[in-house]
């Protein structure tokens, strides 16, 4: 089978930080990969330059078979309406209501039947358990809502991929659970391919069909969630016993990985 | 000894780094200009959003041009009332305070006034949405931030500085009127006269043609600040700070070098 994504050779510092030096992943249509490792490896980094949010110093990044690291601003955006991705903190705009944030991505794929978008607004709405919250202000509500409303966003118009960001990252238990079982139920309606970003362990092992560990500027060890469980990688088997974790921070930097002034 | 000279040694450095990021601003400045011209030419141009940009940087401006201007008017009055009395010419202080104003005061002052709110709610608006991701989250979405953010503000704030300033004129110059009756026992009707025999179309175009300009760097600079923050709430915080200095800055070289183009002009 043909990967839908490949990362080939990249390499990526910001300033004197190395991040990448050759790092190679394929992603396959219709599973669902988690890209473990420490905070601060670069897993987010990975989500970024795959739609071109970030540019790699150097190797390649297709998706669809198109590549995706050449291409100017203007042409990223055909590529970027077949992805959907759920930030880190949600990243609605708090400018927009709930429906208006939902509608935005419709609207730019030119969508201007008002009835359409509303339909589809309370559609996506309902799929991740949120009726009625159309007139509300991001502002108004919880982390959880607001992470599951970024859901409702990226899939209003039914990407083929989605990138989740540390889906679960900063919810209270109840709220991790729920956003696990809409990541499932997501993948089982939609058939989408999915690429998860989290150090979180057992969200890793309840959503994903396929592990990559993020190790030392490249991808240590692939494997299914079986093999992880059994594999002698002493990397793997340290990080999912706990023994791996924080590693050096990288220095935020804006995402177009320009130097700060 | 060497407790002084570090500091003098501190100052320098300080002083650097303000020129180094004065000078690296333009640059992302000159660049910005060129994202918002090409997307201006490729459009969508978003005219609802500017509209409603007009608002934020016009109408809810016109209670602070209002203020200035009225309140820079009546000193103008006095200090040109109280000089001119020394060679008997107080009654002409409406001709100076009406060129003064036309030309130079209404807008520089508005423009530095509302510059430094229009800048710093830019800044701070669009520097907010960076750090919280929502400006990755319109280029994930398929849309430009150029379009959606930048263009409109620019546009506005072009559009609305040069509006405000012709009120801030008509205040001023009316603010003077009182305070030279007041002051120097003129009529509303000699005052008046003083004005519209002095103040001709080329001079106002001088102001308006410069308050273009200047309603162009507070949308630019503003923009490019807050596109450019990093660094979580504090780096909104820096930004801000920045952006306001440098519209300031910037109004005040812009209007040194456009009046000495516009004046054999006009």
């Amino acid at each position: 089978m043909n990967p839908i994504v490949s990362f080939r050779g990249i390499h990526k510092s910001f300033g004197p930080k190395l991040i990448y030096a050759g790092l190679d992943l394929d992603v396959y249509p219709g599973e669902t990969l988690t890209i473990i490792g420490g905070s601060g490896t670069g897993k987010s980094v990975m989500l970024k330059c795959l739609i071109g949010l970030m540019r790699p110093d150097a190797g390649t990044i297709q998706a669809f078979g198109e590549e995706v690291t050449g291409q100017s601003e203007r042409e990223l955006q055909s590529i970027r309406r077949r992805i959907g991705m759920l930030f880190q903190g949600a990243a609605l705009f708090d400018s927009l209501t709930v429906e208006q944030n939902i509608a935005f991505p419709l609207l730019e794929q030119g969508e201007k039947d008002s009835d359409k978008i509303q339909a589809r607004v309370g559609e996506t709405l309902e799929l991740v358990g949120l009726p009625g919250v159309e007139k509300q202000w991001p502002a108004d509500l919880s982390g959880g809502m607001q992470k599951r409303v970024g859901l409702a966003r990226a899939i209003a118009v039914e990407p083929e991929i989605i990138l989740y960001d540390e889906p679960t990252t900063g919810l209270d238990p109840t709220n991790v659970h729920r956003i696990n079982r809409l990541i499932r139920d997501l993948q089982k309606k939609m058939r989408v391919t999915s690429i998860v970003v989290t150090h979180d362990m057992d969200s890793a092992f309840d959503i994903s069909d396929r592990f990559a560990m993020l190790y030392e500027h490249r991808i240590e060890w692939t494997g299914s969630v079986g093999d992880a469980t059994q594999t002698q990688n002493a990397v793997v088997k340290a990080f999912i016993e706990g023994e791996i974790g924080e590693t050096q921070v990288i220095a935020q930097v804006p995402s177009d990985g320009r130097p700060a002034r | 000894m060497s407790t002084s000279a570090g500091v003098m040694r501190g100052g320098v450095y300080a002083i650097g780094r303000g020129v180094m990021s004065f000078v690296g601003a333009f640059g992302g400045i000159a660049a910005l200009t060129g994202d918002v011209l090409a997307a201006f030419v490729r459009g969508p141009r978003e005219w609802t959003r500017t509209i409603q940009q007009v608002h934020a940087v016009g109408v809810q401006s016109i209670s602070i041009a209002f203020l200035t201007a009225a309140a820079t008017g009546m000193i103008f009055a006095v200090q040109f009332g109280f000089g001119l009395q020394r060679f008997g010419a107080s009654l002409y202080a409406g001709k100076l305070v009406s060129i003064a104003f036309v030309m130079e005061l209404g807008p520089v002052l508005t423009s530095l006034v509302v510059g430094a709110r229009v800048g710093a709610g830019i800044t701070a608006e669009l520097g907010s949405m960076r750090v919280t991701e929502q400006i990755d989250a319109i280029r994930a979405l398929g849309a430009s931030p150029i379009n959606k953010l930048v263009m409109p503000r620019v546009l506005a704030c072009t559009l609305a500085i040069p509006m405000l300033v012709l009120m801030a004129d008509l205040i001023g110059i009316i603010a003077a009127m009182f305070i030279t009756m007041a002051q120097v026992g003129v009529s509303a009707r000699f005052y008046l006269d003083q004005v519209l025999t002095t103040v001709n179309m080329n001079n106002l175009s001088h102001g308006l043609i410069k308050s273009i300009f200047f309603g162009y760097i507070i949308g630019i600079v503003g923009c490019n600040y807050g596109l450019r923050t990093w660094g979580g709430t504090r780096g909104v915080g820096q930004s801000t700070t920045e952006s306001v200095v440098v519209i300031a800055v910037t109004i005040l070289i812009a209007d040194f070098f456009l009046t000495k183009m516009l004046l054999p002009l006009l």
